[in-house]
């Protein structure tokens, strides 16, 4: 019995997501078919592309503020590029070099302005965005025609959803990196203590500069796939973005001061919001309530949680 | 006022860590506490100062049992602790702090500033500080605030005042001013409970030396009865024949030139030289530019001009990453700050500096490495812990100090700078650390020890260069060294 309550204890998320899970069923069974599960993940894969960026960000003891906007400015130059005719997948890896730039940019005012996280993607988030719309002109971008693109967010391989696909190779990726790789090592010792790493000669700045850069990656790839979903580009796309994504790594259990966290943990946070939004939409709950639902939730999860490091 | 605490018992988690401990204080005593890392001196008063609860036992005051269920419990009977980690608000003023969470007021009911100021500059002119209550705390060396720390203790009519490790941040002058106040002190009935790791100051200020060991109370003696060596065999149970292990020359040719380095404000025109196999000692008061040589040579401070010349070969060194590579490891003398990820666990803080001896052939982390490695170190190093997965916060000063060393160890570098090896270390593990060190130098690794002790210095250099305000005032070779001498140069005299 001992045992069983330590395990739930440490790993509090993934038991809270089972609780959910049960509790919907019983209200709704057709929470549980396979076709609605899949519509959960799918929905997520959005926030969880981004999430996943945002947990190695968070583990070095920053924050990106910045990934709505750069997931705006990516999914419209990549639209633009679509109209006037450049090759899909020439224009797509274009796009992901992109938001590779605008995440390193994110990085070189951390790691060599010495600006604080928060403040630099404060800035940053209203940069890109205000360039979005100008680019845009302030009007969306559609009608353009790729069944390359179109694929990306609606296709199916096996008779798996595209964009399931993609979220659980960026999480294996993710796990691989965190786990099996000098750069993963390095993320959590930065978040541990930045100066024992910096007096272990490890290159704090470019651990940092890296996590920036891999943020702004998975950002890209994650508008992509909403462009494609809705075959338009949106300057207002991603607002609010980085908050459900800054949610789902909470969640999950990681510290916002850095080196504590886990990319699995990670990804249960993210199907938590899944279930969550599937949930109330099934029981028809107004959007307004939704939201006071999802504050309770993050709220409540938080309060169980610091009880692991503050008994 | 006269404490007694009898039979007091303490566990945690299981473990018993107090056992049937009997400690009394005489009015106007000091009683001096000591012990190895985890012997329960710093629980044993936390349970006289109401951070934890006793299991068993009584405490008497004045012979008369009281309960000290709470800090506040301890307050009231004006008992007061100076914690080892000085802890000030480094922004505000002197006499804010002083005055924190007790300001006075006026009958208007706003902050009396005025008579507040008055009172601290009175009481800073007591401990022999005569400076601006206005100054920020911050400003001044970590010194002046520990004495600051002590002043505040006064401050409000303590009658008994625990010190716990508090020269270790002090210079000899500041430590002279320190003993003064206590002397003083003690005629005004005050009583202290002294705790330290350096011997030779409780045979100076001490009335009684308690020795506690693994939870139990080994003795009591009074100070005039013992001597350091009766000390060091009750502490570690067992007789220490020498306190340094026995060294050999072992010098060779030379791997280390500095010449001319400067970096102003910190240090001037250091130059000097380090042989393979030689232990060169860096001795000077804190704050004499020592640590930020080093640092500089291990490219965390960027010099103003100088070179740095390894084998004869002039080299920029700007990250310590480039230091690694030309085989030079820093042990820095902050382990909590700048040695370890407490919370990290023994075997991912070990392989820090040397990730990439982990892993496998397809450049792939593996875990059975990493554990090999910090087992090899565990057993290399003697450090005691019942697994490599185990949190580093959680093991003794000397334990950690040792992952701190071996992290570097594992780089098998040719040059090792250690900062203040053996602060906050007991006595057992510095014997360890020492032979480490020889081990090493045997070994042909050139060492350079920094060390405020100065009986560590003499004992364990080949040469001894002294600083004094940034400017290298000497090198001393063995047979020239002794206290008074590296103290004179320390303190700016011929």
């Amino acid at each position: 019995m001992e045992k069983i309550k330590y395990y739930v204890k440490q790993n509090t998320p993934l038991f809270g997501l089972f609780v959910m899970m049960i509790i919907v069923t019983i209200i709704d069974p057709k929470f549980i078919q396979l076709s609605n599960i899949s519509n959960v993940i799918r929905q997520v894969s959005i926030n969880g592309l981004i999430a996943l960026g945002m947990t190695f960000v968070i583990l070095t003891g920053g924050i990106d503020l910045s990934v709505g906007s750069v997931f705006a400015l990516t999914g419209a130059v990549l639209a633009k590029m679509l109209i006037n005719g450049v090759n899909p997948l020439l224009a797509v890896l274009l796009t992901l070099g992109l938001g590779l730039v605008l995440g390193v940019i994110n990085g070189l005012l951390i790691a060599k302005g010495k600006l604080q996280p928060f403040i630099a993607t404060l800035g940053t988030v209203t940069l890109y965005r205000g360039i979005t719309r100008v680019f845009m002109e302030g009007r969306p971008i559609t009608g353009f025609k790729s069944k390359f693109v179109d694929n990306i967010g609606r296709g199916y391989v096996l008779g798996i959803p595209i964009p399931i696909i993609i979220l659980i190779i960026a999480v294996l990726i993710a796990l691989f990196i965190t786990k099996r790789t000098v750069f993963g090592k390095e993320v959590y010792a930065v978040g541990g203590n930045e100066k024992t790493a910096h007096f272990s000669a490890i290159n704090v700045d470019r651990v940092k500069i890296k996590v920036y850069a891999l943020s702004g990656l998975l950002t890209t790839i994650a508008g992509i796939i909403l462009m494609s979903r809705l075959n338009s580009a949106q300057p207002n796309a991603g607002l609010g973005y980085e908050l459900d994504a800054i949610a789902a790594v909470v969640l999950g259990g990681a510290s916002m001061s850095g080196g504590k966290g886990k990319i699995w943990e990670t990804f249960v946070g993210i199907l938590i919001i899944g279930v969550l939004n599937n949930s109330l939409n099934m029981l028809r709950i107004s959007s307004f309530y939704q939201d006071v639902a999802k504050g309770v939730v993050i709220l409540l999860a938080v309060l169980f949680d610091r009880k692991k490091y503050y008994k | 006022m006269k404490i007694k605490m009898q039979d007091i018992s303490k566990s945690f988690y299981g473990v018993k860590v107090l056992k049937n401990i009997n400690f009394d204080l005489e009015e106007g005593e000091v009683h001096a506490l000591v012990g190895e890392n985890g012997a329960g001196k710093s629980t044993l008063v936390k349970i006289l100062t109401g951070i934890y609860l006793k299991d068993s036992g009584s405490i008497f005051v004045d012979n008369k049992e009281v309960n000290v269920g709470s800090v506040k419990d301890s307050i009231d009977l004006n008992i007061a602790i100076v914690q080892q980690e000085i802890a000030t608000l480094p922004n505000m003023t002197i006499w804010e702090n002083m005055f924190l969470g007790r300001e006075l007021k006026n009958s208007w009911g706003f902050l009396d500033v005025k008579k507040m100021k008055e009172i601290t500059k009175e009481k800073l002119i007591n401990i022999g500080l005569n400076i601006d209550p206005d100054i920020i705390m911050g400003t001044l060396p970590i010194g002046k605030q520990q004495l600051i720390t002590i002043a505040s203790a006064l401050l409000w009519n303590k009658k008994v005042i625990i010190l716990d490790e508090p020269t270790s941040a002090l210079t000899t002058k500041e430590i002279d001013v320190l003993f003064d106040t206590i002397r003083k002190l003690k005629k005004e009935k005050v009583s202290f409970i002294y705790i330290t790791h350096r011997l030779e100051e409780i045979f100076e200020i001490s009335d009684r030396i308690s020795v506690l060991r693994d939870g139990e109370m080994i003795g009591t003696n009074k100070t005039s009865d013992v001597e350091i060596s009766d000390i060091i065999k009750m502490m570690v149970g067992y007789t220490m024949h020498d306190r340094y292990p026995k060294m050999k020359n072992t010098s060779g040719k030379t791997i280390l030139k500095v010449d001319n380095l400067t970096c102003e404000p910190l240090y001037r025109n250091v130059s000097f030289e380090l042989k393979e196999g030689e232990i060169l000692g860096f001795s000077g008061l804190m704050g004499s530019g020592r640590t930020e040589i080093m640092q500089t040579i291990f490219g965390i401070i960027k010099k103003d001009s100088g070179k740095i010349i390894i084998n004869d070969e002039e080299v920029k060194i700007n990250s310590p990453i480039k230091a690694r590579k030309y085989g030079i490891a820093y042990i820095t003398e902050n382990r909590k700050e700048e040695g370890l990820i407490l919370d990290f666990s023994l075997s991912e803080n070990i392989v820090l500096p040397n990730l990439k001896a982990i892993l496998n052939k397809m450049k792939i982390i593996d875990h059975k490495k990493q554990e090999k490695l910090a087992e090899d170190y565990i057993k290399k190093l003697d450090i005691r812990t019942d697994s490599p997965k185990k949190i580093v916060q959680t093991l003794s000063g000397g334990n950690q100090q040792k992952i701190v060393v071996g992290k570097w160890l594992t780089t098998n570098p040719k040059i090792l700078i250690l900062d203040e090896p053996t602060r906050g270390v007991d006595v057992g593990a510095k014997y360890e650390i020492y032979e480490i060190m020889n081990e090493l130098k045997e070994q042909g690794v050139a060492i350079i020890m920094i060390s405020s002790e100065l009986p560590e210095i003499i004992g364990m250099s080949d040469r001894v260069a002294v600083m004094h305000e940034g400017n290298l005032r000497g090198i001393l070779n063995k047979d020239e060294c002794s206290q008074e001498k590296i103290m004179t140069l320390a303190t700016g005299g011929k």
